[in-house]
């Protein structure tokens, strides 16, 4: 373990992807002692795979960009589902974050005055995205590496890969107190005490069988989290990503920054022409995109394009008929591909056998991204005390759908901002007595007999079908177009298979670095939570960001301008809705048919409750516009905004009941399911 | 609505209804290796994790034994997180991106050598992630607040940083390096990433560290000149200019060092 360090602190963080190396940076440099926790070495974390690039708004091409402008871009794209303030804090500390990347030596590309180089993302008609070469996540996730590494050097990190977490430890008052690993190898569980736990174990995609996430997006270890007692908010918001080559093993994502370059959508415009993409003349294709949505055109926000691309192909008019479309890049020279998006070009060339210079490429949607995740208040605290989230595995930020870019930024500062908040709860905990040895040796014993429960199970059923069948149903039914009564048969699909779970077996007599066991648990966590993501969806009664319902195709917000909260009990799910704080930018109308600025006009006209914004400034109603970025040590901004409901007090150990009674006090509608 | 995988690629080998796999197997890291060879159906643009993860879930071998299934390492599976690398048909890489319709039958999977078997195709490459310790490979930031932008870049260096920046410690050069033997030679992955962080203008400000880093008994002078490393690397890394670059450094910096004295 860590040297203990100034006070006595540890601090366990669970997952070594952008979020969690971020916290654990933070937590080290603060001199506390980490013991951080990763399925694989921290270094080959999923993070690795974001191609495009990470937002700020650093306006160095003289467009007027602001951090106002990022931060109304992020809410308006979202749907206005996000809470605003921590959006808010995002947006003004990117710029400043990029900064430190650059600092720590990413090799982020220049413009020829030697100044970072930004690009154009999906969302937004600003260069505000700082990206290296085309593997950015990789560049940055090096970077933490790094940083982490000389704090391994200097003892204040104790690295646990190859370990898994498996559970909390929680004390008589929910308290959180530590955690449950398990050695991958040898499969030896151990307690680890810890004075607070930040979970960054990022998306769920496994969820849905194939998607593009990294083999350990399974979400498993919230799931557990939310088994214990944690809540899950927002389940039901999964982005599916418009453009995914298709494949055996998984879907491989192609970033958006090939239509920020210029990649242009497209499909011949007679039904089931097989000609060659390049003997088809240009009158002959159907820039489907272009054509509805002229003032975006291929760079609508991910929900937008990925349903014109479905609908296309439901109506048959996919390229020969087929599940694809083209996303071509041939107009443009190659030598401008090569330099920037050399990489992305190459996992074409190298998984499919084309080359996307010179044959447009064949490309349909693909899962990708859970806004949705643990519920957090504006410092990254869950309702656990003691237990906080950061990154993909938290709801904060990005509301009913995330702009492109913006993940990577959402990482890094929820990472920033839980640090301290962990050291500050840390502090402040009660240690005496309630960390007694007992609750860990309790909490290890629980875990170990699910395991032999599992070693000693025998049946006919076969734990990988089952994952099949349930990322089948999810893929088919809770995606891009959802009807209650699917949602419905889903959620009888999942109970069928939970009961079957009973039955499977493991089926390697093995145990020594089996992949079996450990598949195993994820399934059972997986099962739970893919019902968290349907009964979410099956009760949202409206249409937002990348939840959609032909029967209920319009935005809801009398109803739903709120967070769908999840709570586990043993039946299942049990949902509630929080109040959303949109205190700062008024909801709107989103419509990307039209420039922003129009959206916004038509807002204010149509209320007339603000003024016109001035040269397409955005809709913020703070005066906090400034440019400059916030400093690293995290922001401040919302005190004087927080809602009642998400003070909870974590100093002190409420129940659960006791703190899910004030959520529901607090305005939410509690919809039992 | 489910995708369908691409079917279009056009193999080049005569399509067997089959594919037949061998795989070097380890029950743990003190039994003896054995082969087991696996029949799957074969379906176009099969890599050999779509194989690995057919056989998992039935494993039985091709003469019908029921075993225990072969484990192996995976995660991105876009040849980026550097985890699935095995030796394949002869040939170090990665399996996420080898294509069954590339590769000649029976495929045979071994685990690296280099590095201490675990079980079937899982080796322990933290001996990799150690090295990166010893020869610092970081910046040393004065902090993580906000101090604004670091040093301007002209496009070119970044270029070339960006080129070294890229190793994902998949370790194949160290795999294929003739000189690599454990604990004998630091190898070409730790000397790039010198490289990598002596070129940078904050970096260059500790790269005396560095160069210390690799100029023990172990260090670059153990580098035979085989040019194995740049042939197998995945990420097209220059190691050999690296090497040549560091080489270089280290001399001067012998020198000086010695006339600092
Ligand atoms: C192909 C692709 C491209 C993308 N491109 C972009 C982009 O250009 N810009 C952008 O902003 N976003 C992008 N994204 C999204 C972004 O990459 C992710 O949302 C982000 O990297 C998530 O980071 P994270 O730190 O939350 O988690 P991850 O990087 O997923 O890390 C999770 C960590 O948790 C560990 N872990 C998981 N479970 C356990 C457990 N039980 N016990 C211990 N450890 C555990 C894992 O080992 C890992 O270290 C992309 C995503 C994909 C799939
Ligand atoms: S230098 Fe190339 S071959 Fe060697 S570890 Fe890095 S990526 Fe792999």
């Amino acid at each position: 373990m860590a040297t203990v360090g100034k006070n006595g602190i540890k601090i366990a963080v669970v997952g070594g992807g952008l979020a969690g190396l971020a916290a654990a940076m933070k937590i080290a440099e603060a001199g506390h002692s980490v013991d951080l926790f990763s399925v694989v070495p921290v270094k080959r974390s999923h993070s690795v795979c974001a191609q495009g690039g990470i937002n700020g708004a650093v306006n160095t091409k003289g467009e007027g960009d602001s951090t106002a402008e990022h931060f109304d871009d992020t809410v308006y794209g979202g749907d206005f589902l996000a809470n605003q303030p921590p959006a808010k804090a995002m947006c003004e500390m990117a710029p400043a974050i990029i900064y430190l990347f650059d600092r720590m030596g990413v090799p982020f590309s220049r413009t020829k005055e030697g100044l970072l180089d930004f690009r154009r993302f999906g969302g937004t008609k600003h260069h505000r995205t700082a990206f290296a070469g085309a593997s950015t996540g990789q560049q940055l996730l090096y970077a933490l590496d790094e940083q982490v590494r000389r704090h391994e050097a200097g003892g204040k990190v104790q690295k646990y890969e190859g370990w898994e977490m498996m559970s909390l430890v929680l004390d008589d008052h929910q308290v959180c107190r530590g955690l449950v690993a398990m050695d991958l190898k040898t499969l030896e569980m151990k307690a680890f005490k810890a004075d607070a736990v930040i979970m960054a174990t990022g998306g769920p995609g496994l969820i849905f069988g194939k998607s593009t996430n990294s083999m350990v997006c399974t979400g498993s270890a919230v799931s557990a989290c939310y088994q214990q007692g944690a809540r899950y908010a927002n389940g039901e918001f999964i982005q599916v990503h418009p453009t995914s080559i298709p494949g055996e093993d998984k879907l491989r994502l192609m970033s958006e920054s090939a239509r920020g370059e210029g990649g242009r959508v497209w499909v011949p415009r007679a039904k089931g022409d097989t000609r060659a993409p390049a003997s088809i003349p240009e009158r002959e294709r159907w820039y489907f995109l272009e054509e509805k949505y002229p003032a975006y055109g291929n760079l609508v926000p991910r929900d937008i394009a990925t349903r014109e691309i479905f609908q296309v192909c439901l109506d048959k008019m996919g390229i020969g008929g087929d599940n694809q479309v083209y996303l071509d890049l041939t107009h443009i020279p190659a030598e401008t591909l090569d330099r920037k998006l050399g990489a992305i070009l190459e996992i074409y060339e190298m998984f499919v056998g084309d080359d996307p210079r010179h044959v447009p490429m064949r490309i349909f949607p693909g899962v990708h991204y859970s806004m949705g995740g643990l519920w957090v208040d504006f410092e990254q605290r869950t309702n656990i005390p003691g237990l906080l989230a950061a990154g993909e595995c938290d709801y904060s930020i990005h509301g009913a759908n995330r702009l492109g870019a913006n993940s990577l930024v959402s990482c890094v500062f929820g990472g920033f901002v839980a640090a301290p908040a962990a050291i500050e709860f840390a502090k402040n905990v009660e240690r005496n007595g309630a960390d007694s040895s007992a609750l860990y040796e309790q909490e290890l014993k629980l875990q170990e007999e699910n395991n032999q429960r599992l070693i000693k199970q025998s049946g006919n059923e076969n734990q990988y079908k089952l994952h099949e069948e349930m990322g089948k149903w999810m893929t088919d039914n809770v995606t891009v177009v959802r009807y209650n009564d699917k949602l419905k048969e889903t959620d009888n699909k999942l109970l069928e298979l939970i009961d079957r779970y009973d039955r499977i077996s493991i089926n390697d007599s093995n145990l020594w670095a089996t992949m079996a066991l450990p598949h195993a648990r994820h399934l059972w966590n997986m099962l739970q939570l893919a019902r968290v993501i349907t009964l979410g969806a099956l009760n949202r009664n409206e249409s937002r960001g990348a939840h959609y319902k032909p029967d209920f195709p319009d935005r809801d917000d009398e109803n739903f301008l709120k967070t769908t909260i999840a709570e586990y009990s043993g039946e299942g799910p049990v949902i509630s809705y929080e109040a959303v704080d949109s205190s700062l930018i008024k909801p709107r109308k989103r419509d990307y048919s039209k420039g922003k600025q129009d959206t916004a006009k038509a807002a204010a006209g149509a209320k007339g409750s603000t003024l016109p914004p001035k040269d397409g400034a955005p809709q913020v109603l703070s005066q906090d516009t400034e440019q400059k970025p916030k400093d690293l040590s995290g922001p401040a901004v919302w005190n004087q905004n927080k809602e009642e409901v998400r003070d909870v007090n974590h100093g002190e150990a409420e129940t659960r009941r006791e703190q899910g009674k004030s959520i529901e006090d607090a305005g939410g509608k509690s919809d039992k399911v | 609505m489910s995708a369908q995988p691409h079917t279009h690629a056009t193999p080049n080998r005569t399509q067997a209804a089959t594919v037949e796999i061998r795989i070097r197997r380890r029950e743990n890291t003190d039994a003896a290796q054995y082969w087991e060879t696996f029949e799957i159906p074969y379906r176009p643009n099969l890599n050999i994790i779509s194989c690995l993860m057919e056989i998992q879930k039935n494993p039985v071998t091709k003469d019908g034994k029921q075993t225990t299934p072969p484990v192996w390492n995976m995660n991105c599976l876009e040849q980026v997180c550097g985890i699935c690398t095995m030796v394949i048909n002869g040939r170090v890489r990665q399996s996420c991106s080898a294509l069954v319709d590339q590769l000649d039958q029976p495929i045979t999977l071994e685990p690296m050598s280099k590095f201490p078997n675990v079980r079937d195709l899982i080796v322990d490459r933290s001996q990799m992630f150690d090295h990166l310790k010893r020869v610092h490979a970081w910046i040393e930031i004065d902090g993580t607040h906000d101090q604004g932008p670091g040093p301007r870049m002209d496009q070119e260096d970044v270029a070339e940083r960006y080129a070294y920046s890229r190793c994902m410690t998949c370790g194949c050069c160290l795999e294929a390096c003739p000189q690599y033997d454990g604990d004998n030679y630091i190898g070409p992955q730790a000397i790039a990433q010198v490289r990598l962080f002596n070129m940078h203008p904050t970096g260059k400000m500790t790269r005396d560290e560095r160069l210390e880093g690799i100029m023990g008994d172990d260090g670059i002078t153990n580098c035979g000149n085989a040019q194995n490393c740049v042939r197998v690397c995945p990420m097209s890394i220059p190691l050999t200019k690296a090497i040549y670059e560091e080489n270089r450094e280290t001399i001067i910096h012998g020198l000086f060092g010695w006339l600092k004295r």
